[in-house]
Protein backbone atom coordinates (compact mmCIF):
# COMPACT_ATOMS: atom_id res chain seq x y z
CA UNK A 1 0.00 0.00 0.00
CA UNK A 2 1.14 3.46 -0.77
CA UNK A 3 0.31 6.23 0.99
CA UNK A 4 0.54 9.96 -0.34
CA UNK A 5 0.13 13.36 1.81
CA UNK A 6 -0.87 16.31 0.08
CA UNK A 7 -0.26 19.66 1.76
CA UNK A 8 -1.48 23.54 1.20
CA UNK A 9 0.37 25.75 3.15
CA UNK A 10 -2.50 28.25 2.69
CA UNK A 11 -2.72 32.09 4.15
CA UNK A 12 -4.75 30.92 7.08
CA UNK A 13 -4.87 27.56 7.13
CA UNK A 14 -2.68 24.34 6.74
CA UNK A 15 -4.36 21.55 5.24
CA UNK A 16 -3.67 18.42 4.67
CA UNK A 17 -4.84 15.49 2.56
CA UNK A 18 -3.67 12.17 2.84
CA UNK A 19 -4.64 9.63 -0.20
CA UNK A 20 -4.45 6.01 -0.73
CA UNK A 21 -2.99 5.24 -4.35
CA UNK A 22 -4.26 1.44 -4.03
CA UNK A 23 -8.07 2.05 -3.03
CA UNK A 24 -7.95 5.01 -5.47
CA UNK A 25 -9.27 7.13 -2.34
CA UNK A 26 -8.98 10.55 0.35
CA UNK A 27 -7.79 8.53 3.39
CA UNK A 28 -8.44 11.54 5.63
CA UNK A 29 -8.19 15.42 5.59
CA UNK A 30 -7.35 17.93 8.16
CA UNK A 31 -5.98 21.58 8.90
CA UNK A 32 -4.64 23.41 11.39
CA UNK A 33 -3.30 27.38 11.26
CA UNK A 34 -0.41 27.79 8.93
CA UNK A 35 2.45 29.42 11.47
CA UNK A 36 4.81 30.30 8.95
CA UNK A 37 5.10 33.69 11.16
CA UNK A 38 7.20 31.51 13.89
CA UNK A 39 8.08 28.38 12.48
CA UNK A 40 6.41 26.61 9.62
CA UNK A 41 6.58 23.20 10.83
CA UNK A 42 4.64 23.94 14.41
CA UNK A 43 1.58 24.24 12.41
CA UNK A 44 2.09 21.14 10.22
CA UNK A 45 2.45 19.04 13.13
CA UNK A 46 -0.64 20.03 15.05
CA UNK A 47 -2.46 19.33 11.79
CA UNK A 48 -0.47 15.85 11.09
CA UNK A 49 -1.79 15.11 14.52
CA UNK A 50 -5.22 15.92 14.17
CA UNK A 51 -4.64 13.94 10.55
CA UNK A 52 -3.77 10.78 12.60
CA UNK A 53 -6.20 11.36 15.89
CA UNK A 54 -9.06 10.98 12.77
CA UNK A 55 -7.72 8.25 11.14
CA UNK A 56 -7.25 6.20 14.49
CA UNK A 57 -3.44 6.17 14.49
CA UNK A 58 0.06 7.22 12.21
CA UNK A 59 0.71 6.08 8.80
CA UNK A 60 3.66 6.09 6.75
CA UNK A 61 3.56 8.48 4.01
CA UNK A 62 5.37 7.36 0.58
CA UNK A 63 5.55 10.96 -0.78
CA UNK A 64 5.03 14.37 1.32
CA UNK A 65 4.72 17.01 -0.99
CA UNK A 66 3.07 20.59 -0.68
CA UNK A 67 1.77 23.58 -2.32
CA UNK A 68 2.21 27.18 -0.42
CA UNK A 69 0.31 30.73 -0.47
CA UNK A 70 1.62 31.24 2.84
CA UNK A 71 3.28 34.27 4.05
CA UNK A 72 1.78 36.85 1.50
CA UNK A 73 1.63 34.13 -1.64
CA UNK A 74 3.84 35.21 -4.36
CA UNK A 75 3.84 39.18 -4.80
CA UNK A 76 4.46 40.56 -8.20
CA UNK A 77 4.88 43.70 -10.38
CA UNK A 78 4.35 43.16 -14.51
CA UNK A 79 6.14 45.63 -16.40
CA UNK A 80 5.45 45.77 -19.89
CA UNK A 81 5.07 48.53 -22.78
CA UNK A 82 1.24 48.90 -24.01
CA UNK A 83 -1.34 48.30 -21.57
CA UNK A 84 -3.73 46.89 -23.93
CA UNK A 85 -0.70 44.43 -25.41
CA UNK A 86 2.67 43.67 -23.09
CA UNK A 87 1.54 44.87 -20.14
CA UNK A 88 -1.65 42.50 -20.11
CA UNK A 89 0.22 39.30 -21.20
CA UNK A 90 2.91 39.90 -18.48
CA UNK A 91 -0.19 40.35 -16.18
CA UNK A 92 -1.69 37.31 -17.34
CA UNK A 93 1.44 35.40 -17.37
CA UNK A 94 1.95 36.25 -13.38
CA UNK A 95 -1.72 34.98 -12.59
CA UNK A 96 -1.19 31.61 -14.62
CA UNK A 97 2.20 31.09 -12.26
CA UNK A 98 -0.07 31.06 -9.61
CA UNK A 99 1.34 35.29 -8.73
CA UNK A 100 -0.52 38.17 -7.23
CA UNK A 101 -0.05 40.62 -9.48
CA UNK A 102 0.43 43.51 -6.68
CA UNK A 103 2.24 46.42 -8.66
CA UNK A 104 1.22 46.80 -13.16
CA UNK A 105 3.23 49.25 -14.94
CA UNK A 106 3.61 50.63 -18.43
CA UNK A 107 5.58 52.28 -20.74
CA UNK A 108 8.74 54.31 -18.83
CA UNK A 109 8.65 53.31 -15.45
CA UNK A 110 9.35 55.97 -13.04
CA UNK A 111 11.52 56.30 -9.80
CA UNK A 112 8.33 56.34 -7.69
CA UNK A 113 6.83 53.50 -9.05
CA UNK A 114 10.16 51.47 -8.34
CA UNK A 115 9.95 52.52 -5.09
CA UNK A 116 6.59 50.86 -5.05
CA UNK A 117 8.51 47.68 -5.67
CA UNK A 118 10.08 47.99 -2.79
CA UNK A 119 7.83 49.38 -0.26
CA UNK A 120 5.30 46.90 -1.18
CA UNK A 121 8.09 43.98 -0.39
CA UNK A 122 7.60 42.28 -4.41
CA UNK A 123 8.93 38.45 -4.70
CA UNK A 124 9.90 38.91 -8.39
CA UNK A 125 9.34 41.07 -11.18
CA UNK A 126 8.62 40.21 -14.79
CA UNK A 127 9.77 42.67 -17.33
CA UNK A 128 8.16 42.54 -20.71
CA UNK A 129 7.55 45.27 -23.55
CA UNK A 130 7.95 44.90 -26.81
CA UNK A 131 7.05 42.17 -29.73
CA UNK A 132 10.05 40.40 -30.98
CA UNK A 133 11.88 42.69 -33.62
CA UNK A 134 9.90 45.59 -32.13
CA UNK A 135 10.75 48.51 -29.50
CA UNK A 136 13.63 47.74 -27.57
CA UNK A 137 13.84 51.29 -26.13
CA UNK A 138 11.64 51.11 -22.90
CA UNK A 139 12.59 47.60 -21.86
CA UNK A 140 16.28 48.96 -21.89
CA UNK A 141 15.27 52.57 -19.96
CA UNK A 142 12.93 50.01 -17.55
CA UNK A 143 15.80 47.51 -16.86
CA UNK A 144 18.55 50.54 -16.73
CA UNK A 145 16.28 52.70 -14.12
CA UNK A 146 15.88 48.97 -11.79
CA UNK A 147 19.88 48.73 -11.84
CA UNK A 148 20.21 52.27 -10.83
CA UNK A 149 17.92 52.26 -8.27
CA UNK A 150 19.95 48.92 -6.77
CA UNK A 151 16.73 46.21 -7.72
CA UNK A 152 18.30 43.37 -6.59
CA UNK A 153 14.84 40.87 -6.01
CA UNK A 154 14.40 38.57 -8.85
CA UNK A 155 13.99 39.73 -12.58
CA UNK A 156 12.65 37.67 -15.17
CA UNK A 157 13.27 39.31 -18.62
CA UNK A 158 10.60 38.12 -20.81
CA UNK A 159 10.21 40.85 -23.50
CA UNK A 160 11.62 41.97 -27.47
CA UNK A 161 14.25 39.03 -28.19
CA UNK A 162 16.36 41.64 -30.11
CA UNK A 163 17.07 43.61 -26.81
CA UNK A 164 18.38 40.17 -24.55
CA UNK A 165 22.22 41.04 -25.04
CA UNK A 166 21.98 44.44 -23.94
CA UNK A 167 19.84 43.50 -20.70
CA UNK A 168 21.90 40.73 -20.00
CA UNK A 169 24.46 43.58 -20.23
CA UNK A 170 22.19 45.56 -17.79
CA UNK A 171 21.85 42.98 -15.55
CA UNK A 172 25.43 42.18 -15.19
CA UNK A 173 26.59 45.60 -15.00
CA UNK A 174 24.33 46.38 -12.14
CA UNK A 175 24.72 43.14 -10.24
CA UNK A 176 21.19 41.90 -10.52
CA UNK A 177 19.63 38.94 -10.19
CA UNK A 178 18.13 38.57 -13.33
CA UNK A 179 16.90 36.20 -15.51
CA UNK A 180 16.17 35.78 -19.33
CA UNK A 181 14.06 34.06 -20.95
CA UNK A 182 11.15 33.81 -24.32
CA UNK A 183 9.13 37.10 -25.48
CA UNK A 184 5.52 37.01 -23.29
CA UNK A 185 4.05 38.20 -26.57
CA UNK A 186 6.79 37.77 -29.56
CA UNK A 187 3.61 38.78 -32.46
CA UNK A 188 1.06 41.40 -31.56
CA UNK A 189 -1.79 39.75 -30.16
CA UNK A 190 -0.10 36.69 -29.90
CA UNK A 191 0.47 35.15 -26.23
CA UNK A 192 3.41 32.86 -25.28
CA UNK A 193 2.86 31.60 -21.33
CA UNK A 194 4.93 28.71 -21.14
CA UNK A 195 8.18 29.48 -20.87
CA UNK A 196 8.14 32.98 -18.28
CA UNK A 197 5.17 30.98 -16.24
CA UNK A 198 8.22 28.11 -15.58
CA UNK A 199 10.73 30.73 -15.01
CA UNK A 200 8.36 31.86 -12.03
CA UNK A 201 7.88 28.74 -10.63
CA UNK A 202 11.34 27.99 -10.35
CA UNK A 203 12.37 31.33 -8.84
CA UNK A 204 9.35 30.91 -6.15
CA UNK A 205 10.56 27.53 -5.60
CA UNK A 206 14.20 28.24 -5.38
CA UNK A 207 14.72 31.15 -3.40
CA UNK A 208 11.14 32.75 -2.63
CA UNK A 209 10.18 30.02 -0.12
CA UNK A 210 13.15 30.18 1.48
CA UNK A 211 12.63 34.34 1.93
CA UNK A 212 9.77 33.44 2.90
CA UNK A 213 10.63 30.88 6.17
CA UNK A 214 8.88 28.16 3.81
CA UNK A 215 11.37 26.33 2.79
CA UNK A 216 12.21 25.00 6.35
CA UNK A 217 9.27 22.62 6.01
CA UNK A 218 11.56 20.86 3.49
CA UNK A 219 13.69 18.69 6.35
CA UNK A 220 10.48 16.95 7.19
CA UNK A 221 8.52 16.91 3.64
CA UNK A 222 9.87 15.95 0.27
CA UNK A 223 9.07 19.42 -1.08
CA UNK A 224 7.25 22.20 -2.03
CA UNK A 225 6.50 22.03 -5.21
CA UNK A 226 4.02 24.59 -6.89
CA UNK A 227 2.24 28.05 -5.61
CA UNK A 228 -1.09 27.13 -4.39
CA UNK A 229 -3.04 28.47 -7.02
CA UNK A 230 -0.98 27.14 -9.85
CA UNK A 231 -1.73 23.63 -8.27
CA UNK A 232 -5.65 24.71 -8.13
CA UNK A 233 -4.91 25.93 -11.74
CA UNK A 234 -3.29 22.47 -13.00
CA UNK A 235 -6.51 20.60 -10.88
CA UNK A 236 -9.29 22.54 -13.62
CA UNK A 237 -7.06 21.79 -16.27
CA UNK A 238 -6.85 17.99 -15.70
CA UNK A 239 -10.50 18.09 -14.16
CA UNK A 240 -11.79 19.63 -17.54
CA UNK A 241 -9.52 17.78 -19.81
CA UNK A 242 -9.35 14.23 -18.49
CA UNK A 243 -6.60 11.90 -18.88
CA UNK A 244 -6.02 8.61 -20.75
CA UNK A 245 -9.59 6.50 -20.85
CA UNK A 246 -10.46 8.44 -17.97
CA UNK A 247 -12.88 11.38 -19.51
CA UNK A 248 -13.03 14.56 -18.36
CA UNK A 249 -15.91 17.00 -17.72
CA UNK A 250 -15.63 19.07 -20.47
CA UNK A 251 -15.59 23.35 -19.99
CA UNK A 252 -15.50 24.81 -16.82
CA UNK A 253 -15.15 27.41 -14.39
CA UNK A 254 -13.62 27.27 -10.90
CA UNK A 255 -14.61 30.16 -8.33
CA UNK A 256 -12.31 30.08 -5.07
CA UNK A 257 -13.75 32.85 -2.84
CA UNK A 258 -11.21 33.30 -0.11
CA UNK A 259 -10.07 35.42 2.92
CA UNK A 260 -7.84 37.81 0.96
CA UNK A 261 -8.74 37.09 -2.36
CA UNK A 262 -11.58 35.72 -5.39
CA UNK A 263 -9.61 33.61 -7.82
CA UNK A 264 -11.43 32.60 -11.43
CA UNK A 265 -10.64 30.05 -13.51
CA UNK A 266 -11.66 29.12 -16.81
CA UNK A 267 -10.60 26.06 -18.86
CA UNK A 268 -12.81 26.85 -22.03
CA UNK A 269 -11.38 28.07 -25.72
CA UNK A 270 -11.95 31.29 -26.42
CA UNK A 271 -15.17 31.52 -28.44
CA UNK A 272 -17.40 28.23 -30.24
CA UNK A 273 -18.99 30.52 -32.51
CA UNK A 274 -18.13 31.07 -35.78
CA UNK A 275 -20.31 34.23 -36.27
CA UNK A 276 -17.66 36.26 -34.01
CA UNK A 277 -14.94 38.06 -34.95
CA UNK A 278 -12.74 37.75 -32.28
CA UNK A 279 -10.34 40.89 -31.23
CA UNK A 280 -7.98 41.89 -28.84
CA UNK A 281 -4.63 39.90 -27.00
CA UNK A 282 -5.17 36.22 -27.24
CA UNK A 283 -6.87 34.17 -24.50
CA UNK A 284 -5.24 31.82 -22.33
CA UNK A 285 -7.09 27.99 -22.60
CA UNK A 286 -6.84 27.60 -19.34
CA UNK A 287 -7.09 31.75 -17.80
CA UNK A 288 -7.02 32.62 -14.11
CA UNK A 289 -7.79 36.52 -12.97
CA UNK A 290 -7.16 37.28 -9.26
CA UNK A 291 -9.19 40.03 -7.84
CA UNK A 292 -7.24 41.34 -4.60
CA UNK A 293 -10.22 43.29 -3.33
CA UNK A 294 -12.86 41.03 -3.60
CA UNK A 295 -12.36 38.60 -0.12
CA UNK A 296 -14.32 37.67 3.08
CA UNK A 297 -12.00 38.63 5.34
CA UNK A 298 -8.63 41.08 4.23
CA UNK A 299 -10.47 42.10 1.52
CA UNK A 300 -13.68 42.91 2.38
CA UNK A 301 -13.51 46.18 2.95
CA UNK A 302 -13.04 46.14 -0.96
CA UNK A 303 -16.48 44.71 -1.52
CA UNK A 304 -17.96 47.87 0.09
CA UNK A 305 -15.32 50.01 -2.24
CA UNK A 306 -16.86 48.69 -5.53
CA UNK A 307 -20.34 49.33 -4.40
CA UNK A 308 -21.52 52.94 -4.55
CA UNK A 309 -23.42 54.94 -2.20
CA UNK A 310 -27.20 54.39 -3.16
CA UNK A 311 -26.54 50.19 -3.44
CA UNK A 312 -24.59 50.34 0.17
CA UNK A 313 -28.01 51.98 1.61
CA UNK A 314 -30.46 50.23 -0.66
CA UNK A 315 -28.64 46.97 1.30
CA UNK A 316 -28.78 48.50 4.58
CA UNK A 317 -32.84 48.99 3.50
CA UNK A 318 -33.43 46.20 2.20
CA UNK A 319 -31.51 43.44 4.16
CA UNK A 320 -31.74 45.26 7.34
CA UNK A 321 -28.61 45.50 8.57
CA UNK A 322 -25.61 48.06 8.44
CA UNK A 323 -22.93 46.12 5.59
CA UNK A 324 -20.59 48.84 6.74
CA UNK A 325 -20.04 47.81 9.91
CA UNK A 326 -20.45 44.07 9.13
CA UNK A 327 -17.41 44.20 6.81
CA UNK A 328 -14.99 46.17 9.42
CA UNK A 329 -15.99 43.89 11.51
CA UNK A 330 -14.50 40.81 9.54
CA UNK A 331 -11.41 43.04 8.41
CA UNK A 332 -10.48 43.35 12.13
CA UNK A 333 -10.93 39.74 13.24
CA UNK A 334 -9.88 38.34 9.74
CA UNK A 335 -9.72 34.75 11.60
CA UNK A 336 -13.57 34.95 12.35
CA UNK A 337 -15.89 32.31 11.65
CA UNK A 338 -19.58 32.54 11.41
CA UNK A 339 -21.27 32.08 15.22
CA UNK A 340 -24.66 32.49 14.64
CA UNK A 341 -27.41 32.77 11.69
CA UNK A 342 -26.78 36.33 11.15
CA UNK A 343 -22.82 36.38 10.40
CA UNK A 344 -23.82 32.93 7.94
CA UNK A 345 -26.13 35.71 5.93
CA UNK A 346 -23.76 38.36 5.70
CA UNK A 347 -21.11 35.57 4.67
CA UNK A 348 -23.26 34.27 2.34
CA UNK A 349 -24.33 37.70 1.11
CA UNK A 350 -20.37 39.12 0.88
CA UNK A 351 -19.93 35.72 -1.16
CA UNK A 352 -22.47 36.18 -3.44
CA UNK A 353 -21.31 40.12 -3.76
CA UNK A 354 -17.71 38.71 -4.61
CA UNK A 355 -18.57 35.81 -6.99
CA UNK A 356 -20.79 38.62 -9.24
CA UNK A 357 -17.76 41.22 -9.64
CA UNK A 358 -14.88 38.27 -10.18
CA UNK A 359 -17.18 37.20 -12.95
CA UNK A 360 -17.87 40.75 -14.29
CA UNK A 361 -14.13 41.01 -14.33
CA UNK A 362 -13.76 37.49 -16.10
CA UNK A 363 -15.81 37.37 -18.67
CA UNK A 364 -16.03 38.06 -22.55
CA UNK A 365 -17.67 40.92 -24.11
CA UNK A 366 -19.73 40.66 -27.23
CA UNK A 367 -21.40 43.35 -29.24
CA UNK A 368 -23.75 44.04 -32.04
CA UNK A 369 -21.61 46.00 -35.41
CA UNK A 370 -23.59 47.08 -38.05
CA UNK A 371 -21.91 46.90 -41.22
CA UNK A 372 -22.93 48.18 -44.56
CA UNK A 373 -22.34 43.81 -44.92
CA UNK A 374 -25.02 43.76 -41.92
CA UNK A 375 -25.08 42.74 -38.49
CA UNK A 376 -21.32 41.16 -37.09
CA UNK A 377 -20.28 40.48 -34.07
CA UNK A 378 -17.40 41.52 -31.99
CA UNK A 379 -16.18 39.90 -28.93
CA UNK A 380 -13.20 40.71 -26.24
CA UNK A 381 -11.89 38.38 -23.68
CA UNK A 382 -13.53 34.34 -23.53
CA UNK A 383 -17.11 33.27 -24.35
CA UNK A 384 -18.13 31.32 -21.17
CA UNK A 385 -22.00 30.77 -22.22
CA UNK A 386 -21.72 27.47 -23.10
CA UNK A 387 -19.75 26.81 -19.95
CA UNK A 388 -20.89 22.99 -18.86
CA UNK A 389 -20.04 23.09 -14.90
CA UNK A 390 -19.49 25.70 -12.55
CA UNK A 391 -17.61 24.60 -9.57
CA UNK A 392 -17.22 26.22 -5.97
CA UNK A 393 -14.20 25.73 -3.76
CA UNK A 394 -12.75 27.98 -0.64
CA UNK A 395 -14.42 27.56 3.08
CA UNK A 396 -17.49 30.50 2.26
CA UNK A 397 -18.93 27.97 -0.38
CA UNK A 398 -17.85 24.66 1.20
CA UNK A 399 -19.34 25.79 4.28
CA UNK A 400 -22.45 27.89 3.09
CA UNK A 401 -25.96 26.49 3.65
CA UNK A 402 -26.68 27.86 0.24
CA UNK A 403 -24.07 27.19 -1.88
CA UNK A 404 -25.81 27.27 -5.47
CA UNK A 405 -27.34 30.70 -4.56
CA UNK A 406 -23.19 31.87 -4.29
CA UNK A 407 -22.28 29.93 -7.57
CA UNK A 408 -25.87 31.55 -9.52
CA UNK A 409 -24.31 34.63 -9.50
CA UNK A 410 -21.41 34.08 -11.91
CA UNK A 411 -24.27 33.01 -14.20
CA UNK A 412 -26.21 36.31 -16.30
CA UNK A 413 -28.72 36.72 -13.10
CA UNK A 414 -29.16 40.61 -14.50
CA UNK A 415 -29.70 39.59 -18.21
CA UNK A 416 -26.69 41.58 -19.57
CA UNK A 417 -26.78 40.90 -22.91
CA UNK A 418 -23.09 42.15 -23.26
CA UNK A 419 -21.81 39.82 -20.82
CA UNK A 420 -20.71 36.43 -21.82
CA UNK A 421 -21.02 34.53 -18.59
CA UNK A 422 -22.20 31.00 -18.12
CA UNK A 423 -25.81 30.12 -19.29
CA UNK A 424 -27.01 27.04 -18.21
CA UNK A 425 -24.50 25.32 -16.09
CA UNK A 426 -24.60 22.83 -13.43
CA UNK A 427 -23.24 24.01 -9.73
CA UNK A 428 -20.53 21.48 -8.21
CA UNK A 429 -18.67 21.87 -5.41
CA UNK A 430 -14.97 20.70 -4.12
CA UNK A 431 -16.55 19.48 -0.78
CA UNK A 432 -13.47 18.16 0.82
CA UNK A 433 -11.09 21.12 0.07
CA UNK A 434 -9.10 19.22 -1.96
CA UNK A 435 -8.49 21.11 -5.59
CA UNK A 436 -5.13 22.19 -5.00
CA UNK A 437 -3.95 18.72 -3.14
CA UNK A 438 -4.94 17.04 -6.66
CA UNK A 439 -3.00 19.85 -8.30
CA UNK A 440 -0.18 18.58 -6.66
CA UNK A 441 -0.99 14.54 -7.13
CA UNK A 442 -1.50 15.41 -10.75
CA UNK A 443 2.31 16.36 -10.58
CA UNK A 444 3.02 12.25 -9.60
CA UNK A 445 0.04 10.75 -10.89
CA UNK A 446 -2.49 12.46 -13.33
CA UNK A 447 -4.99 9.58 -13.34
CA UNK A 448 -5.32 8.78 -9.79
CA UNK A 449 -5.77 13.23 -9.34
CA UNK A 450 -8.52 12.76 -11.81
CA UNK A 451 -10.27 9.89 -10.86
CA UNK A 452 -10.34 11.54 -6.64
CA UNK A 453 -11.83 14.62 -8.01
CA UNK A 454 -14.07 13.00 -9.85
CA UNK A 455 -15.45 11.23 -7.10
CA UNK A 456 -15.41 14.34 -4.48
CA UNK A 457 -16.59 17.29 -6.32
CA UNK A 458 -19.88 16.80 -6.57
CA UNK A 459 -23.46 18.09 -7.52
CA UNK A 460 -25.37 20.18 -5.06
CA UNK B 1 13.61 45.19 -41.85
CA UNK B 2 11.33 48.34 -42.26
CA UNK B 3 8.13 47.03 -39.82
CA UNK B 4 4.12 48.01 -41.49
CA UNK B 5 1.52 47.96 -39.48
CA UNK B 6 -2.04 46.96 -41.58
CA UNK B 7 -5.54 46.58 -40.81
CA UNK B 8 -8.89 48.25 -41.93
CA UNK B 9 -10.57 50.59 -39.44
CA UNK B 10 -14.07 50.96 -38.03
CA UNK B 11 -16.74 48.86 -37.82
CA UNK B 12 -15.36 47.36 -41.31
CA UNK B 13 -15.20 43.48 -41.99
CA UNK B 14 -13.70 43.85 -45.47
CA UNK B 15 -10.85 41.29 -45.41
CA UNK B 16 -10.11 40.32 -48.86
CA UNK B 17 -8.22 43.37 -49.98
CA UNK B 18 -6.33 43.19 -46.63
CA UNK B 19 -4.60 39.60 -46.87
CA UNK B 20 -3.62 41.04 -50.92
CA UNK B 21 -1.87 43.82 -48.79
CA UNK B 22 -0.21 41.74 -46.34
CA UNK B 23 0.94 39.34 -49.19
CA UNK B 24 2.26 42.58 -51.31
CA UNK B 25 4.33 43.34 -48.70
CA UNK B 26 5.46 40.48 -46.97
CA UNK B 27 6.90 39.49 -50.23
CA UNK B 28 8.32 42.68 -50.92
CA UNK B 29 10.78 42.30 -47.93
CA UNK B 30 8.79 44.12 -45.10
CA UNK B 31 8.01 43.23 -41.70
CA UNK B 32 4.00 43.20 -42.49
CA UNK B 33 2.14 43.13 -38.69
CA UNK B 34 -1.65 42.68 -39.56
CA UNK B 35 -4.27 43.13 -36.80
CA UNK B 36 -7.19 43.04 -39.23
CA UNK B 37 -11.03 43.55 -39.83
CA UNK B 38 -12.83 46.01 -36.80
CA UNK B 39 -9.86 47.21 -35.83
CA UNK B 40 -9.85 50.97 -33.99
CA UNK B 41 -7.12 53.48 -34.27
CA UNK B 42 -5.87 52.74 -30.41
CA UNK B 43 -5.27 49.00 -31.83
CA UNK B 44 -3.14 50.49 -34.80
CA UNK B 45 -1.26 53.23 -32.56
CA UNK B 46 -1.00 50.16 -30.04
CA UNK B 47 0.78 47.68 -32.52
CA UNK B 48 2.76 50.17 -33.78
CA UNK B 49 4.23 51.09 -30.26
CA UNK B 50 5.19 47.23 -29.47
CA UNK B 51 6.69 46.71 -32.99
CA UNK B 52 8.21 50.16 -33.23
CA UNK B 53 6.61 50.45 -37.05
CA UNK B 54 7.48 52.26 -39.29
CA UNK B 55 4.57 53.39 -41.01
CA UNK B 56 0.41 52.27 -40.49
CA UNK B 57 -1.37 51.73 -43.18
CA UNK B 58 -4.65 52.37 -42.33
CA UNK B 59 -7.53 50.38 -45.16
CA UNK B 60 -11.38 51.46 -45.37
CA UNK B 61 -13.76 49.71 -47.57
CA UNK B 62 -17.53 50.82 -46.27
CA UNK B 63 -17.28 54.99 -46.86
CA UNK B 64 -17.00 55.91 -43.27
CA UNK B 65 -13.29 56.30 -43.34
CA UNK B 66 -13.30 59.66 -42.68
CA UNK B 67 -15.14 59.55 -39.04
CA UNK B 68 -12.94 57.00 -38.07
CA UNK B 69 -9.42 58.55 -39.33
CA UNK B 70 -10.33 61.79 -37.66
CA UNK B 71 -7.54 62.59 -34.62
CA UNK B 72 -5.49 59.88 -35.51
CA UNK B 73 -2.36 61.56 -35.61
CA UNK B 74 -3.18 63.35 -32.65
CA UNK B 75 -3.09 60.31 -30.77
CA UNK B 76 -0.22 59.20 -32.67
CA UNK B 77 1.43 62.28 -30.84
CA UNK B 78 0.28 61.36 -27.36
CA UNK B 79 1.43 58.24 -27.52
CA UNK B 80 5.16 58.61 -28.58
CA UNK B 81 5.22 57.87 -32.24
CA UNK B 82 4.35 61.62 -33.87
CA UNK B 83 6.87 60.55 -36.65
CA UNK B 84 5.67 57.90 -37.92
CA UNK B 85 4.28 57.30 -41.43
CA UNK B 86 0.34 56.89 -42.02
CA UNK B 87 -0.64 55.72 -45.11
CA UNK B 88 -5.13 55.53 -45.80
CA UNK B 89 -6.79 53.82 -48.98
CA UNK B 90 -9.66 52.53 -50.07
CA UNK B 91 -13.15 53.54 -50.60
CA UNK B 92 -12.52 56.32 -47.62
CA UNK B 93 -15.58 58.26 -48.14
CA UNK B 94 -19.25 58.02 -49.01
CA UNK B 95 -20.86 58.83 -52.41
CA UNK B 96 -18.64 60.35 -55.83
CA UNK B 97 -16.66 63.49 -54.25
CA UNK B 98 -13.88 65.03 -56.30
CA UNK B 99 -11.01 63.02 -55.20
CA UNK B 100 -8.85 66.14 -54.85
CA UNK B 101 -10.75 67.46 -51.76
CA UNK B 102 -10.91 64.31 -50.08
CA UNK B 103 -7.07 63.95 -50.53
CA UNK B 104 -6.85 67.50 -49.04
CA UNK B 105 -8.93 66.75 -46.11
CA UNK B 106 -7.06 63.28 -44.97
CA UNK B 107 -3.48 65.58 -45.81
CA UNK B 108 -5.10 68.25 -43.37
CA UNK B 109 -5.81 65.21 -40.99
CA UNK B 110 -2.14 64.35 -40.83
CA UNK B 111 -2.19 61.61 -43.50
CA UNK B 112 0.90 61.02 -45.07
CA UNK B 113 0.17 59.41 -48.48
CA UNK B 114 -3.99 59.08 -49.48
CA UNK B 115 -4.93 56.55 -52.28
CA UNK B 116 -8.44 56.87 -54.07
CA UNK B 117 -10.65 53.55 -54.80
CA UNK B 118 -9.36 51.10 -56.77
CA UNK B 119 -5.20 51.88 -56.06
CA UNK B 120 -3.40 48.42 -57.12
CA UNK B 121 -0.88 48.01 -53.54
CA UNK B 122 1.90 48.06 -56.23
CA UNK B 123 1.44 51.91 -56.86
CA UNK B 124 1.53 52.68 -53.02
CA UNK B 125 4.21 50.10 -52.34
CA UNK B 126 6.41 52.54 -54.87
CA UNK B 127 5.31 55.54 -52.76
CA UNK B 128 6.27 53.39 -49.27
CA UNK B 129 9.91 52.15 -50.39
CA UNK B 130 10.63 56.23 -51.10
CA UNK B 131 9.51 57.02 -47.74
CA UNK B 132 10.81 54.55 -45.30
CA UNK B 133 14.15 54.66 -48.02
CA UNK B 134 14.50 51.09 -49.25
Amino acid sequence: MANYLLIDFGSTFTKLCAIDTEAEDIIETASYFTTVDTDIRAGYHEALNRLFMKIGSPIEFEQVIACSSAAGGLKMAAIGLVEELTVEAAKRVCLGAGAKVDLVFSHHINKSEIQQIIDRKIDIILLAGGADGGNSECVLFNANLLGEMGIHIPIIYAGNKSAQDEIRDTFEQYGMDGYICDNVMPKVNVMNIDPARDMIRQIFLDKIIEAKGIKAIESEIDAVILPTPNAVLEAAKLLSEGYLDESGLGDIVVLDIGGATTDMYSICSVSRRSDVIVSGLEEPFAKRTVEGDLGMRYSAPGIIKSLSQQEIEFINKEKNVDIEEEVQKRYNDVKSLPQNAHDEFIDQFLAEVCAYRAMHRHVGRIEEVYTPMGKVYNQTGKDLTDIKYVIGTGGVIINSNDKENILRRTTNILHNPTELRPQDPLFLVDQKYILAAMGLLKQKNPYLALRIMKKYIVEI
Amino acid sequence: MKTIVIGVIGADVHAVGNKIIEFTLSNAGYHVVNIGVLSSQEDFINAAIETAADLILVSSLYGHGEIDCRGMREKCIEAGIADICLYVGGNIVVGKQDFSEVKTRFLEMGFNRVYPPGTPIDDALKDIREDLGE
